[in-house]
């Protein structure tokens, strides 16, 4: 088997990069007693924030601590430059893909993606046909996964459309970085990303609805505390100064909804939830959800409030719709696409099947509706018998499955039991959508902290880490 | 025709509630073969919320009643014009495609004995006889019988049953029809009787095929015809749930009992009948 050779942020052969050149002496003036005292610090401060992360069906201490790596990620002026007008460019088309699909879907009747695809989407919502959302935005935050394999090569590895999390990470992270070595920031330009909560509050309060005629009241709408992002609701509501509410906290009443506070009744005009479209409304949605208040679909429909990320979003972020974004960005900007796609093979298609069954020991395979890292398969790291088993469900329901090659993810220096190693990582940019479309230079690395691992899922021992952009 | 409509639906409480949300889909469809002449919607104690026209072409209009009552009467009066379109939803104005309506529910899974019904009909491309061979098969399969079945029964449990009504008709098509590929749909309405001794209910449901060439046309197995002038068209879904003309919710403990009544006559002058059904 061929050694894959992967790409090293920090190191080009035994030189630095550039990005990375103070870091080198900080790395090499830590001792280990010094980085082990702060390594238990970054954890107490994180316990004393209360920031944890649970996660669904994995069982355990749901208040387990994602593992937070003290060695930064950094990215050059130059670098973010080149990534933000990609991003950009992404969730411009993604939202203009959205209109287009609940409007006239040209896209579809110019034989540019398969009707099939879009329209008997699980995700895509028959009742908000025919609605275009204020500013033209179904989906206000657009987070982008990204991995890189080379100094220049980025790829989409997924959009995430609906309610993106981890966030909160982003800003603890930077937040903590700065409380233990404040001298790093005095000795680099690094970009700040504490605007965050201030732009995703304009980004929320610009997409009001016709019927608001004041400066709008924003909340965010929570399932409720037992939900595994539940700090990063509350930790968001109290950045932006608003409030948090759960399902029974709203009521319609006539053309509008309305939240229950100590002084009595008070108009909502942006909910920002961060709950799933099919929970929002049990008169549109299903009828046994205890989490949504009813009628909101007509209050919302009839433009009495808005909806962040816009019912029905859902549908440009699914795994084989994901295919086609190339063609959305030439289909709607005219342009040419500025991030790659990974190559994606559709099971559902005879001759992808056929491709990807005898290249399984090669091959990354996803379930298209899965998520969290969760019924995937990465060839390269399985057994034989883990192979075969995966091989039994994807021809039991081949639709249901994409695969991908094995991409040689770059690593970065990571802190680890006997000193400083490279780590794989991808990127979670966040990308605000509203009346301007906006993006903090930053966003939220994971790393596989396991040596080897591909897999930078918290679920699946994943870690953060702090990331950089340098100023000019 | 000139048909007049009177529709109550009462609900009532054994204990206060509060807090009543409705949406209703309760104004006639607008399409060549009705033209409204006058029509009102009330609800007691209610205030109007956020109305709408959907992406089907239906009116979707909010209600809400603050509360506590014990007792909620939604009263739909009026008087439509219309004409026999021979099933066809001609000039109807929607942007959902038909393709989203190939999209199976719970109330419209398939099972052996449904498939069964579209035997010899796979690979057939008269589409519109295909369709109408299916409302006959499912007319022959499933006998009219009020009460035998429930809002929640199944395509696949009344064929099973053998009996049911407009609803269990309406969903056992489109359950055939997509299975064959067909985009097919639930639709609610109103029915004038016509005292041809088949049996009729005034709040009716029929099914709609999407055809190539014809667009959305109308059957009603339950009566064996396609729509014509007796019929009013509400509003669509894709099951008798999503098509429901009145969905709601109230908030207390309370148990709620329904009673419905509906009369569609036909105005004209010297010829009045009138048809009354109590739920």
């Amino acid at each position: 088997m061929a050694v894959i050779k992967y790409f090293n942020e920090m190191y080009q052969g035994d030189a630095v990069r550039t990005p990375y050149a103070q870091l080198q002496d900080w790395m090499q003036s830590m001792p280990a007693e010094l980085r082990q005292m702060k390594q238990a610090e970054a954890e107490n401060l994180f316990r004393r924030i209360g920031i944890t992360f649970a996660v669904y069906g994995e069982g355990g201490d749901p208040d387990r601590l994602i593992p937070f790596d003290m060695f930064p990620r950094v990215f050059s002026a130059v670098e973010w430059a080149k990534l933000e007008r990609g991003i950009k460019q992404r969730a411009r088309a993604l939202n203009a893909f959205l209109v287009d699909v609940y409007g006239r879907g040209e896209i579809v009747r110019a034989g540019k993606i398969p009707a099939r695809l879009v329209y008997q989407n699980e995700a895509y919502e028959k009742s908000v046909a025919g609605f275009v959302p204020p500013k033209g935005v179904y989906s206000h935050i657009v987070g982008i996964d990204l991995v890189r394999t080379g100094p220049d090569e980025f790829f989409v590895l997924e959009d995430n459309c609906r309610t993106p999390s981890g966030v909160s990470y982003m800003l603890e992270n930077r937040e903590i970085m700065m409380r233990m070595f404040p001298d790093l920031f005095r000795e680099n330009r690094i970009e700040p990303v504490d605007s965050y909560p201030a732009k995703l509050r304009r980004t929320l309060a610009s997409v009001a609805p016709a019927k608001c005629d004041r400066d709008p009241t924003v909340v965010i709408l929570t399932p409720g505390h037992f939900n595994s992002a539940y700090y990063e609701h509350s930790f968001l509501a109290d950045l932006m100064g608003v409030e948090l509410v759960e399902g029974q906290d709203l009521f319609v009443e006539g053309e509008f909804v309305f939240m229950r506070t100590t002084e009595g009744p008070r108009r909502v005009d942006v909910i920002y939830r961060r709950i799933d479209d099919a929970y929002i409304d049990p008169l549109c949605f299903r009828p046994d959800s205890m989490l949504g208040i009813p009628g909101l679909m007509d209050v919302y429909r009839s433009g009495g409030v808005s909806i962040c990320s816009a019912p029905g979003a859902g549908v440009a972020d699914d795994k084989a719709v994901y295919t086609y974004v190339p063609e959305m960005i030439r289909f709607y900007l005219g342009e040419e696409p500025l991030l790659k796609n990974v190559p994606t093979w559709q099971c559902g298609k005879a001759d992808d099947l056929k491709y990807v069954l005898s290249n399984l020991k090669e091959l990354v395979v996803k379930e298209v509706h899965g998520s969290g890292g969760y019924g995937m398969l990465v060839g390269p790291k399985s057994t034989a018998e883990q192979v075969e088993a995966f091989r039994l469900q994807i021809e039991a329901d081949p639709g249901n499955y994409i695969a991908q090659p094995t991409l040689a993810l770059s690593t970065t220096p990571t802190f680890v039991a006997d000193g400083v190693a490279p780590r794989h990582v991808d990127l979670r940019p966040y990308c605000l959508v509203g009346e301007r479309i906006e993006l903090v230079p930053g966003g939220l690395t994971r790393v596989a902290l396991k040596d080897g691992s591909l897999v930078v899922n918290s679920s699946q021992g994943g870690g953060v880490k702090d990331t950089w952009v340098l100023a000019e | 025709m000139l048909l007049t409509v009177d529709h109550v639906t009462r609900y009532f409480y054994d204990q206060p509630v509060r807090a009543v949300v409705q949406s209703h889909r309760l104004t006639p469809s607008l399409f060549d073969g009705q033209r409204t002449v006058n029509w009102k919607v009330h609800v007691s104690d209610g205030q109007l919320g956020g109305g709408f026209r959907d992406g089907a072409g239906d009116w979707v209009q909010g209600w809400t009643v603050l509360g506590p009552v014990s007792e909620i009467t939604v009263h739909v009066t009026g008087v439509i014009e219309t004409v026999d379109c021979a099933g066809l939803l001609r000039g109807h104005r929607e942007v959902v495609p038909p393709e989203c309506y190939l999209q199976c529910t719970a109330a419209t899974e398939m099972d052996g004995a449904l498939a069964a019904l579209t035997e010899g009909m796979a690979g057939r491309t008269d589409l519109l006889s295909v369709a109408h061979d299916l409302s006959a098969r499912v007319s022959d399969a499933i006998a009219y019988k009020p009460g035998a079945t429930k809002a929640h029964t199944t395509a696949a449990e009344a064929l099973a049953l053998g009996e049911g009504v407009c609803q269990d008709h309406a969903q056992a098509l489109i359950a055939l029809a997509r299975h064959l590929g067909l985009p097919s749909r639930y639709v609610s309405g109103y029915l004038l009787a016509d005292g041809d001794g088949v049996a009729h209910e005034a709040a009716h449901a029929w099914a709609e095929v999407s055809l190539p060439g014809l667009g959305w046309v109308g059957f009603d197995p339950a009566n064996r015809c396609c729509p014509d002038a007796r019929y009013i068209r509400l509003g669509s879904g894709l099951d008798a749930a999503d098509a429901a003309p009145i969905k709601g919710t109230a908030r207390g403990p309370g148990q709620e009992s329904l009673n419905v009544s509906v009369s569609v006559s036909e105005t004209e002058v010297g010829t009045g009948q009138s048809q009354v059904q109590q739920q």
